[in-house]
C-alpha cells in the first residue's frame, strides 16, 4: 500500500463488494416483485391499503411508532395437527379407546400428553383436533391409521413461536407483506407490542382512538405517551348531545361541560392504517391452514 | 522539521477547524438534551402528550441524527483534515473550502432536525433528514473531502501512514452508501417493499460500525503512537485489519428474524461472525503499542483513546453476538441493540474524537486550553455516562428478551421488567450531557480569546503611530 491510487482501488472493491450484494442483488431480486396467490385461494396478495390507511402511514412515519413498535412478526417453525372432520360409522367411545391404542406406537408416544388432554372432554362433536404439535411424518402415518378405521380426518399446518402464541399474527411477517408501504416501517425495537396484526387483534376503531388519546385509560401499565396533539378540544354543536365523533371518555380525563374532544383526519387516518394490518393469510413460504371454516379450536386471543 | 514550519501548518488548520468543532459542540449538547427528554418518556409518560414535536418518536430519532450528523461527522472531519495536513507536512490546502462547508453542514442538521420535529423525517432508521437537507450534507462532505484529498496530494514522503489508508477510504464510502441510501430511499422514486428495509440496514450498519470504526481508528493509530511515545505495533497488523474490517464489516447489519429472502440475514450473520478477526487484529494493535509505554495518562488524551478502543472492541463483540442466531432469539427486538449502537458511537467514537480535539486544539490556537481540569472532568463525566447508558440498556435488553420469551408475559409485564434499566440510563445521559458542556466551554472560550486578540490586533494596527514616511512635512 504504497500509494494514494492502490488504496484508493482495494477500498473501492472491498467496500463495493457489499454494495453489489446489499443494495443491487435486493433490488434485482425484490425491486420488481409482484403480488402472489393466497395458498389454496384464487385470491391475490396483498391489496392496496385503502386511502385513508396510506395515508396514516404517512402519521405513523411523521410521529416515529416504529421507534417503539415492530410490524414483524417471528416465528420458530411450523407443527402439524390433526383434525378429525368424521366418524364414519365409529362411535366417539370407541374412536377415544382406538386412539389411546394407537399412541403406544413409539413416533407417537410423546404426543401422547397432548392428545389425552385434548380428548378427555371431547363429546363427539366433529370437526375436533385431535392431535398438536406432530411433524409431518407422524401426523400422515397417523391420518393414515385412522383413515383407515373409517374415520375422516386432515392434517392442518400452525405456525409455532413465541409471537404466535401471543396471538400477535397466524404466521411469520414476509417480504409480499410490505409490497405496497411507503415507507416500509418495519421497527427494530419492541418498547411496546408488535402490530403486524393489531388490525385483527384489536379491530376495534373507537378503541383505538381512546387509546390513542389516553393509552393508560384502556391499557393499564401502558407506557405509551398519549398523542393528544392528533385530537382536538372543541365546543359541543349542540348541547347534550355528543357529534358522533367525540370521544367516550371516563370522567377524569372527560373535557368541561359543553365542550367535547374529536379526533382530527390525521388520528382518523392512522387509527385506518392500524385497522389494515394483518398477518392472517398463508401464503405460498408462510403456510399455515387457516381455521376460519372449521373447528372449535381455541381462537385467537381477542 | 523545524517547528515553525509546525506551527504554521497548525495554525493553517485553525479557522476551519474552529468552524467545524464548534457547530459540533453545539449539535452535541443538543442532541443530548433531546435523548434526555426522549427519555424522561420512561419517568412520566403523560408528559409531552400534547405536544406533537416533543413525541417521543419525533424527539429520539432528532436526538440521534443531532450526535451522528451535528456532533460525529464534522467533528471527524475537522481531526481528519488536522491528520493529514500533519502527515503530509504540509499547509491546508484550500482552507477557505471547509470553512463554507463546515457552515452548509450544520445549517443542513439544522434543517434537518427541525423537519423530524414537524414530522417531515423520511422513517429511515439514521437517514431521516429529509432532501434538502441531506443534498446539503452531501455537497458539504464533498467540499472537505477536496480539501483533504488536496492536502494529501500535497505530502512530501510518498510513503503512507496507516491512518491515510483508513481515513481515505472513509472519505470514499460516506458519499457512496449516503447518495445511494438517499436516491434509493428518500427520492420520489424509492425503492419497492422490503428492499427499503435491507438498503436502510446496509446504509446504518455501515455509517455507525464501518465508516465510523474507519475514522474512529484511523484517529486513535494516529495518536496513541504519539502520546504513548512508541510507533504503531504493527503497520502490517493495522494493514489485515483494514482490509479484514472492510471486507467483513460491511455486510452485517440484516437482522436475522427480517422478513426478507433468507440469504441476506444468513450472509449477514456469516460476516457478523467473520468480523471478530478484524477486531482481534485491532486488539492486539492497542494492546501491543499501549503496554510498555511509560505514559501516564491522568485524565487526558491519552485515556480518552484508550478508553475508546476498549468501548469499540465491546460494541464490535456484542454486534457479532446479536447476529448470532442463538443470541438474537433473546436480544432481537430489545434495548441490546441500541446499547451497541450508543456505546460505538457516544462510547468509542464520541470520545476519540473528544480526545483528539483536546490534544490539538492548544496546537491550532497557539495557546493552552482555557480550562485544563475540565479536561478530566469531561473524561469522567463521559466514562461513567457511558457505562451506565450503554450498560444498563445492554442489561434491561437482556432481561427484556428473556421475558419477551415467556408467552405469559403481557407487553407491559415485560416492558416494567425493563424500566429501571431505562430510568438508569437517563441518568448516564445526563452525564454525558453535563461532559459535553465542559467541551463546549473549552472550544468557545478559546473562540472568544482568539477572536479577541484579533480584534486587539486590528485596534493595535489602527492606533500604530504612522511611518514617518508617511506623514507629510
Amino acid at each position: 500500500m504504497k500509494n494514494g491510487c492502490s488504496v484508493f482501488l482495494a477500498a473501492f472493491i472491498a467496500l463495493g463488494a457489499s454494495w453489489w450484494g446489499f443494495v443491487l442483488a435486493p433490488v434485482l431480486q425484490l425491486g420488481t416483485a409482484k403480488q402472489t396467490a393466497v395458498l389454496n385461494s384464487s385470491d391475490i396478495y396483498p391489496n392496496q391499503r385503502p386511502g385513508d390507511a396510506t395515508l396514516g402511514l404517512q402519521v405513523y412515519r411523521a410521529d416515529g411508532c416504529a421507534a417503539c413498535h415492530t410490524t414483524q412478526v417471528g416465528q420458530e417453525g411450523v407443527a402439524c395437527e390433526i383434525a378429525l372432520t368424521s366418524l364414519g360409522k365409529n362411535q366417539p367411545v370407541e374412536f377415544k379407546k382406538f386412539i389411546a391404542s394407537l399412541l403406544d406406537l413409539p413416533r407417537l408416544r410423546p404426543s401422547s400428553n397432548s392428545v389425552t388432554s385434548q380428548m378427555q372432554s371431547w363429546t363427539g362433536t366433529v370437526p375436533q383436533i385431535i392431535v398438536t404439535n406432530l411433524d409431518v411424518d407422524t401426523a400422515n402415518n397417523l391420518l393414515q391409521h385412522i383413515n383407515a378405521a373409517g374415520c375422516k380426518a386432515e392434517v392442518q399446518i400452525v405456525a409455532t413461536g413465541v409471537d404466535i402464541a401471543r396471538g400477535w399474527g397466524m404466521r411469520r411477517s414476509v417480504a409480499e407483506d410490505f409490497l405496497w408501504d411507503d415507507p416500509v416501517q418495519l421497527g427494530s425495537l419492541r418498547v411496546g407490542p408488535d402490530l403486524a396484526d393489531v388490525g385483527t387483534r384489536l379491530n376495534n376503531a373507537g378503541w383505538q382512538l381512546l387509546h390513542l388519546y389516553a393509552p393508560q385509560s384502556v391499557a393499564k401499565n401502558s407506557s405509551m405517551p398519549p398523542f393528544r396533539f392528533l385530537f382536538e378540544t372543541r365546543k359541543s354543536k349542540t348541547s347534550g348531545v355528543p357529534s358522533p365523533d367525540a370521544l367516550n371518555l371516563p370522567t377524569e380525563l372527560a373535557p368541561p361541560d359543553g365542550y367535547e374532544i374529536v379526533p382530527t383526519a390525521d388520528a382518523k387516518n392512522l387509527v385506518a392504517y392500524l385497522l389494515s394490518l394483518h398477518a392472517g393469510v398463508p401464503l405460498y413460504d408462510a403456510p399455515f391452514t387457516s381455521r376460519q371454516a372449521s373447528t372449535n379450536a381455541p381462537a385467537n386471543k381477542k | 522539521m523545524n517547528d515553525l514550519s509546525q506551527q504554521k501548518i497548525d495554525a493553517s488548520c485553525r479557522v476551519p477547524l474552529l468552524a467545524l468543532f464548534g457547530g459540533a459542540a453545539v449539535w452535541l449538547i443538543v442532541g443530548l438534551g433531546f435523548a434526555l427528554i426522549a427519555s424522561l418518556n420512561f419517568h412520566m409518560p403523560e408528559k409531552f402528550g400534547s405536544c406533537a414535536w416533543l413525541t417521543y418518536g419525533r424527539v429520539q430519532a432528532a436526538a440521534n441524527d443531532a450526535i451522528l450528523y451535528g456532533f460525529c461527522i464534522p467533528a471527524a472531519l475537522g481531526v481528519m483534515l488536522w491528520i493529514f495536513a500533519r502527515l503530509s507536512q504540509s499547509e491546508l490546502v484550500l482552507p477557505l473550502v471547509p470553512v463554507v462547508a463546515a457552515n452548509i453542514w450544520h445549517l443542513g442538521v439544522f434543517i434537518g432536525i427541525v423537519a423530524i420535529l414537524i414530522g417531515d423525517s423520511t422513517g429511515f432508521a439514521w437517514l431521516e433528514f429529509p432532501r434538502g437537507s441531506s443534498v446539503l450534507l452531501f455537497a458539504a462532505f464533498l467540499l472537505i473531502a477536496i480539501s483533504a484529498v488536496a492536502t494529501f496530494g500535497q505530502r512530501k514522503e510518498r510513503e503512507l501512514y496507516p491512518s491515510h489508508w483508513f481515513l481515505l477510504a472513509a472519505l470514499l464510502w460516506f458519499p457512496w452508501i449516503y447518495s445511494t441510501a438517499n436516491l434509493l430511499l428518500a427520492s420520489g422514486h424509492p425503492v419497492r417493499g422490503v428492499t427499503q428495509a435491507v438498503i436502510g440496514w446496509w446504509f446504518a450498519d455501515n455509517l455507525i460500525f464501518v465508516w465510523l470504526a474507519l475514522v474512529g481508528l484511523g484517529t486513535a493509530f494516529y495518536f496513541l503512537p504519539k502520546l504513548a511515545g512508541r510507533p504503531l505495533q504493527s503497520s502490517y497488523f493495522a494493514l489485515f485489519a483494514f482490509w479484514t474490517l472492510i471486507l467483513f464489516g460491511t455486510w452485517c447489519g440484516i437482522p436475522q428474524a427480517a422478513p426478507v429472502p433468507a440469504w441476506l440475514p444468513s450472509l449477514s450473520s456469516v460476516a457478523a461472525a467473520l468480523t471478530i478477526v478484524p477486531l482481534i487484529a485491532i486488539a492486539l494493535i492497542f494492546v501491543k503499542t499501549v503496554c510498555g509505554a511509560d505514559v501516564h495518562c491522568q485524565g487526558g488524551p491519552f485515556c480518552y483513546i484508550k478508553f475508546g478502543m476498549v468501548a469499540f472492541l465491546l460494541s464490535g463483540l456484542m454486534l457479532i453476538a446479536s447476529a448470532c442466531p442463538q443470541i438474537s432469539r433473546v436480544t432481537e427486538f430489545t434495548w441490546f441493540g441500541p446499547a451497541q449502537i450508543q456505546l460505538q458511537i457516544l462510547g468509542f467514537f464520541g470520545i476519540v474524537i473528544c480526545g483528539a480535539i483536546y490534544e490539538l486544539l492548544p496546537r491550532i490556537m497557539g495557546f493552552e486550553l482555557p480550562f485544563p481540569k475540565f479536561v478530566r472532568g469531561q473524561h469522567w463525566f463521559f466514562m461513567l455516562g457511558i457505562i451506565l447508558l450503554a450498560g444498563s440498556l445492554a442489561i434491561g435488553g437482556v432481561i427484556q428478551g428473556r421475558a419477551a420469551l415467556v408467552t405469559t408475559n403481557s407487553p407491559a409485564d415485560i416492558l416494567a421488567s425493563t424500566l429501571p434499566f431505562l430510568r438508569a440510563s437517563t441518568a448516564g445521559l445526563l452525564l454525558l450531557l453535563l461532559g459535553s458542556l465542559l467541551l463546549a466551554a473549552n472550544i468557545f472560550v478559546m473562540t472568544f480569546k482568539w477572536k479577541l486578540a484579533l480584534l486587539k490586533s486590528v485596534i493595535a494596527a489602527l492606533k500604530a503611530p504612522l511611518e514617518n514616511s508617511e506623514v507629510k512635512p
